[in-house]
């Protein structure tokens, strides 16, 4: 189903493609989807519940610190222990 | 010196001015070689091109001088600044060249919370006013940031309780840019720290943080001071990234709180703005994708059942198309017979006209057209007749008032001519009359003039006894001078001429002439008087 989906929803911020999920759902729920839109925001909305899942899946903690140079200029990064 | 009575008297010690300097400063500096002294900032210089600050330290009743070397001032942490009330480390030294002395100064401290609070609050109402604290410069926190930056110092509590409860919510990518949180150049290295956050580029080869924590465990309000200095407000008001402050316990407020997109009342707090909590967002997407399943399905069984039922309302075709066909079927049974009875129909009429169809028919309707013709052309003839003739009445008529109106009209024409003759007549007998009266008056008016030109004619004067002389080319003589002596001359009178030869004798003519000479004709007149002075008196 992803495939048939639009391409920017691998591009959406967690926040928007949940946002459009619930508005899915709720038009879904309101019954009044002609029959060949229900099935293609249906599918949206599966696209957009892998999104956020995928976000979520992604939530790995990478912990660095800042490296600077003599005058304060960054020049990268290594891990950090605590 | 012994040999000083007086000095023997005074039994002392006897100093030059160098030795009493440099015993005054050995004493001085090895007393006062590290004191803390108590006092209020006042005369702030400084610092100078050269580095260092001057000012003196004074209090109720003294004052003074106070140095703070270059070096020393760079890694104060808290400046000196006029009118604070500090607590001075430092040594005394004297200057043996001219009698002074002084302090220098090695650290210095507020004395007291009261001078810091005020200090704070001074500082806090100078940058509200600038703006710097608007509800309006706040920036929203990203609802999931993917990179968060913390400032703080790598060690220590603070950013394992930041990292741990990130961890609980929601792991995320951190970036830890290490600063001193306290002491000598911290404030610095923080500004820095928010400032260098802002400057990484986007999608750069280290991401730029979504949201900044700038954070420090608790402390004393000497501590957390670092955090209320303006170049660490000023980087965190000017943070293009959304920032949270989190710098120390909750009752502590510094002034970055005020400059932040938002406070955080301990570093834990700010750690659970920056993330929403995973596990809740797992089910909310979960309950929100099974809601979605059921709402799609029951709206499918829904048009599944409207389906099903409008199909049980639905006649078979079978039965649509019975009665249609029943007609078709007996329409195609009875067309044949239809086409026979028809036949039979036209054929019985066919046979019924042909037998009126004979020869003899034809040849009585030839006989009664012929008949029909022969009465028409003798009603022609007739008709042919009877126009022509009164055709030829009317011509007659025509003609007899086309004479009569012909004689009337030479009649009137006749008239006309007369009448026209008798007016010519007329006005040619009027034209004749003026034309008499006009040569009347014409004849009137010229022998009027010339009468009028007699009057006025030489002629006239001759008439009077006047004589016309001329020479002999017949030219008028006007004076008795033009006469030369013997010269031929016409005397011309008003009854014919006398020619004359002149004798002059000038003399006579000219004494008496003169005054009563007029124009023209007396000066023949004197000529004539020598010619034929007879005359003379009935020219006078």
């Amino acid at each position: 189903m992803a495939e048939n989906a639009p391409a920017d929803v691998k591009t959406l911020s967690f926040e928007h493609a949940i946002e459009e999920l619930e508005s899915i759902v709720k038009r879904l729920e309101d019954g009044k989807v002609a029959l060949e839109e229900s099935v293609a925001i249906y599918e949206r909305g599966e696209a957009l519940k892998r999104r956020c899942e995928e976000l979520l899946r992604r939530a790995e903690a990478r912990v660095e610190k800042i490296t600077t140079d003599a005058s304060g200029q960054v020049t990268g990064t290594e891990p950090l222990d605590v | 010196m012994p040999a000083n009575p007086a000095q023997l008297l005074a039994n002392s010690p006897e100093y030059t001015v160098s030795e009493l300097s440099s015993a005054l400063k050995r004493t001085v500096e090895d007393t006062y070689g590290h004191v803390r002294v108590r006092g209020e900032i006042s005369g702030f210089r400084g610092p100078h091109a050269s580095g260092h600050c001057y000012f003196a330290l004074k209090d109720e009743s003294a004052k003074i001088e106070a140095v703070i070397w270059k070096g020393v001032h760079g890694r104060m942490r808290f400046k000196p600044q006029e009118g604070l009330e500090v607590i001075a480390t430092g040594k005394l030294t004297t200057y043996p060249g001219s009698s002074k002395y002084q302090i220098v100064i090695e650290a210095i401290e507020p004395a007291g919370i009261g001078a810091l609070m005020a200090l704070m609050e001074e500082r806090k109402k100078k940058l509200a006013a600038e703006g710097l604290f608007d509800e309006a410069r706040k920036q929203l926190l990203p609802w999931l940031p993917e990179v968060i930056g913390v400032v703080t110092s790598p060690t220590g509590a603070v950013i394992r309780d930041i990292l741990h409860r990130l961890e609980d919510r929601f792991p995320r990518r951190v970036l830890v840019w290490p600063v001193r949180v306290q002491g000598e150049g911290s404030a610095e290295q923080i500004a820095a720290a928010i400032d260098g956050f802002n400057a990484l580029p986007d999608g750069g080869h280290i991401p730029r943080p979504d949201l900044l924590i700038v954070a420090r465990g608790g402390g004393s309000l000497e501590d957390l001071w670092s955090f209320n200095e303006e170049i660490v407000v000023r980087a965190a008001a000017g943070s293009m990234i959304p920032l949270i402050s989190a710098v120390g316990h909750e009752t502590d407020v510094t002034l970055i709180d005020f400059a932040a997109d938002q406070r955080a009342p301990t570093p834990t707090a700010a750690a659970e703005m920056a993330v929403p909590v995973r596990s809740d967002l797992v089910v909310e997407v979960s309950s929100l994708a099974a809601r979605a399943l059921v709402a799609w399905k029951r709206g499918h069984d829904d048009r599944r059942t409207e389906l099903r039922s409008a199909a049980r309302a639905l006649p078979g075709a079978s039965e649509l198309l019975a009665i249609p066909r029943q007609k078709v079927d007996s329409a195609a049974a009875a067309l044949p017979r239809a086409l026979r009875a028809s036949t039979n129909v036209h054929h019985r009429r066919f046979t019924r006209i042909s037998g009126g169809l004979t020869l003899r028919v034809l040849r009585s309707q030839v006989a009664h057209a012929k008949q029909s013709v022969a009465a028409t052309s003798a009603r022609l003839s007739h008709c042919t007749q009877v126009g022509l003739r009164h055709r030829r009445d009317r011509f007659a008529g025509l003609a007899v008032r086309l004479r009569t109106s012909r004689f009337a009209n030479a009649q009137a024409q006749r008239d006309r001519i007369t009448r026209d003759d008798e007016r010519t007549q007329r006005l040619f007998e009027r034209a004749r009359r003026a034309l008499v009266t006009l040569l009347q008056q014409h004849e009137t008016r010229m022998t009027h003039s010339a009468k009028l030109l007699a009057a006025v004619s030489y002629r006239g004067v001759l008439a009077r006894g006047f004589v016309l002389v001329r020479d002999d080319a017949g030219r008028a003589l006007r004076s008795a001078a033009a006469v030369g002596s013997g010269a031929r001359l016409t005397l011309e009178f008003a009854d014919g001429q006398v020619n004359a030869t002149s004798d002059v004798n000038r003399t006579a003519a000219t004494s008496s002439s003169p005054g009563s000479s007029p124009k023209s004709q007396p000066r023949p007149a004197s000529s004539r008087r020598a010619t034929k002075p007879a005359d003379q008196g009935n020219l006078f």
